[in-house]
């Protein structure tokens, strides 16, 4: 929201103004770059690796960067739930990934297929093998709905089956269904998987918004909302989930603790799931499927991974302050695929890119960098249209708002709303160019 | 917000409305406050007439800019949840205000001396 009133405060600005604005961003434009010749290979063309490519392309003059990755599509991930519920279309998600790649940077398009950390090389699945001097590893994580029984992404939009994580087009067939859902009322029921996971606040805003739809239809009555969570609380944020829990307690939810997802079965509307007293049935007449999740194959068939961490998972062994790789001292992660205890999120990218950067110059440089990363993850908690949550915090489980004394955390707020609508894409977007 | 620093700032704004459609209006903002400045040199005096009509639209510019956000954001009077939200209210509205008192001000100040010299 101080955007939209610095916004406002700008409209209404003098020539002087304007003339100090472009005199801030010469001053930008003007941080001394390093000069190199170093390769460098970047997989992933999402929110890291695009907003990576960026910031390296103008901190460094010479380096040879390569971006790996197939998809032709960026998707603006943070906006599915607004699309999930009704509030932009499809597309609001969608751009081209040669719009936010600089122009010096390669792009390869294809995907990247091996790993080789020992002949610091990439290969991708035509067969090529991409050399560098410098790797960052930020191809983001893989939504395994096939290790739900009965699931698949066809489902979604069908049966009252949902899933709003699956892509712009599965999050407005998503919408669909909870539409119909909340016309006609019965059963919701909502989870989350045992694994780490993209955004775990998006399963709970999921809820909030479906029964706020329910109540603004006046079908409340005659909606029951289940919320089955993975373990014995709802947020991995102790603080967090306490409010979380009195909300869902005034909203009038089901909550069922340690129910972990097994099965679906489309054709009864049954979802089966595992408990600590054995295996138990749920009926729903509208289910949003949040599938267990994990690093792409090619980080987790390499040597990247953790070994005794998320185990099976495969997300990448690095230093949880500098992103460095452990063992590897040439590879860092960034975004989503990094093994760290928190934080996947584009708010996290946000904090980890200029980390990841300012540690891999200072490493081509010869010196060292002093910039960290302390877990730092935001959520604009929607608990309906029209009012969040917002909520940011650390490694440490310690809340850390940007706007202290302002806006508070763990009040519903108009405010934090606004700058989920309005304030976040273009964050969003002006992050991948490296200009936030 | 890790740094809200003035570039950060602008670059967020552009991504907002688009490149074109921000500088345009910035330069309209700039041209307004220029208007605004060269009637009161020029008339070396704020004209009381002017300033009064002028201060009349105000409460449209308020509601307008407070109508605008509610529109463009989903939401309306029963969202505001604690006291940074009235705060934001308040702010919107003065700024939708104080822009549309300025705006007619000058209008009339421009218009007005037009009609003068026929």
């Amino acid at each position: 929201m101080a955007l939209t009133l610095s916004r406002r405060a700008f409209l209404t600005a003098s020539a002087g103004t304007s003339a100090l604005a472009f005199a801030g961003m010469g001053a930008r434009q003007a941080a001394a770059q390093v000069r190199t010749s170093a390769k460098i290979v970047i997989i992933g063309a999402g929110a890291a690796g695009a907003s990576l490519a960026s910031r390296l392309s103008q901190r460094l003059d010479g380096a040879q960067i390569t971006v790996i990755d197939a998809r032709q599509r960026h998707l603006y991930q943070p906006g599915f739930t607004l699309i999930a519920a009704g509030l932009k279309p499809a597309d609001y998600a969608v751009s081209q990934t040669e719009d936010w790649l600089p122009p010096d940077a390669r792009w390869i398009e294809e995907r990247a297929a091996e790993i080789d950390p020992e002949a610091k090389t990439v290969t991708t699945e035509g067969g090529t093998a991409v050399a560098y001097d410098y790797l960052v590893v930020a191809a983001g994580l893989t939504l395994n709905y096939e290790q739900i029984e009965g699931m698949s992404t066809e489902l979604i939009g069908k049966d009252g089956i949902g899933s709003v994580y699956a892509s712009p087009e599965a999050a407005e067939a998503t919408w669909r269904e909870m539409d119909r859902f909340t016309d006609q009322g019965g059963v919701g029921l909502f989870f989350r998987p045992a694994t780490e996971m993209k955004c775990a606040g998006a399963p709970l805003k999921y809820t909030f918004l479906t029964d706020d739809y329910a109540r603004r239809k006046g079908n409340r009555g005659k909606t029951e909302i289940v919320y089955a969570a993975h373990s014995k609380s709802l947020f991995g944020v102790p603080i967090v989930n306490e409010k979380v829990r009195m909300l869902y307690d005034e909203r009038g939810f089901d909550v069922r603790y340690e129910h972990v997802i097994k099965a679906i079965d489309p054709g009864t509307k049954t979802a089966t799931f595992t408990t600590p007293e054995g295996d138990t049935e749920i009926g729903f007449d509208f289910i949003n499927v949040i599938p267990p999740m994990s690093a792409p194959a090619v980080v987790r068939n390499s040597p990247l991974p953790w070994a005794d961490r998320w185990v099976g998972q495969g997300y990448v062994e690095v230093d949880p302050h500098t992103l460095r790789h452990r063992r590897y001292p040439e590879v860092f992660a960034v975004g989503d695929v990094a093994g760290v205890p928190k934080g996947k999120t584009a708010a996290s990218v946000k904090w980890q890119v200029p980390v990841v950067e300012d540690q891999l110059v200072a490493q081509i440089a010869g010196g060292r960098s002093e910039q960290t990363y302390n877990g730092y993850t935001s959520c604009p908690l929607i608990t309906r249209v029209g009012r969040a949550m917002l909520i940011e915090f650390d490694y440490d489980n310690n809340l850390v708002p940007s706007f202290p004394g302002v806006i508070a955390p763990l009040e519903e707020l108009w405010i934090s709303w606004l700058m989920k609508e309005i304030a976040l894409k273009a964050t969003y977007n002006a992050m991948l160019r490296g200009r936030a | 917000m890790k740094e809200l620093t003035l570039g950060t700032l602008i670059a967020v704004l552009e991504e907002m409305f688009g490149q074109p459609l921000f500088w345009a209006l910035v330069v309209a903002a700039g041209l307004i406050t220029l208007g605004f400045i060269y009637v009161l040199v020029r008339d070396r005096s704020l004209r009381s007439r002017w300033f009064l009509r002028a201060e009349l639209v105000a409460p449209i510019g308020a509601v307008a800019a407070i109508w605008f956000v509610f529109f463009i954001t989903r939401s309306g009077l029963g969202d505001i949840g604690g006291p940074i939200d009235v705060i934001a209210l308040i702010a919107i509205g003065l700024a939708g205000a104080v822009g549309l008192t300025f705006l007619a001000y000058t209008v009339q100040a421009l218009t007005g001396r037009r009609e003068n010299a026929h």
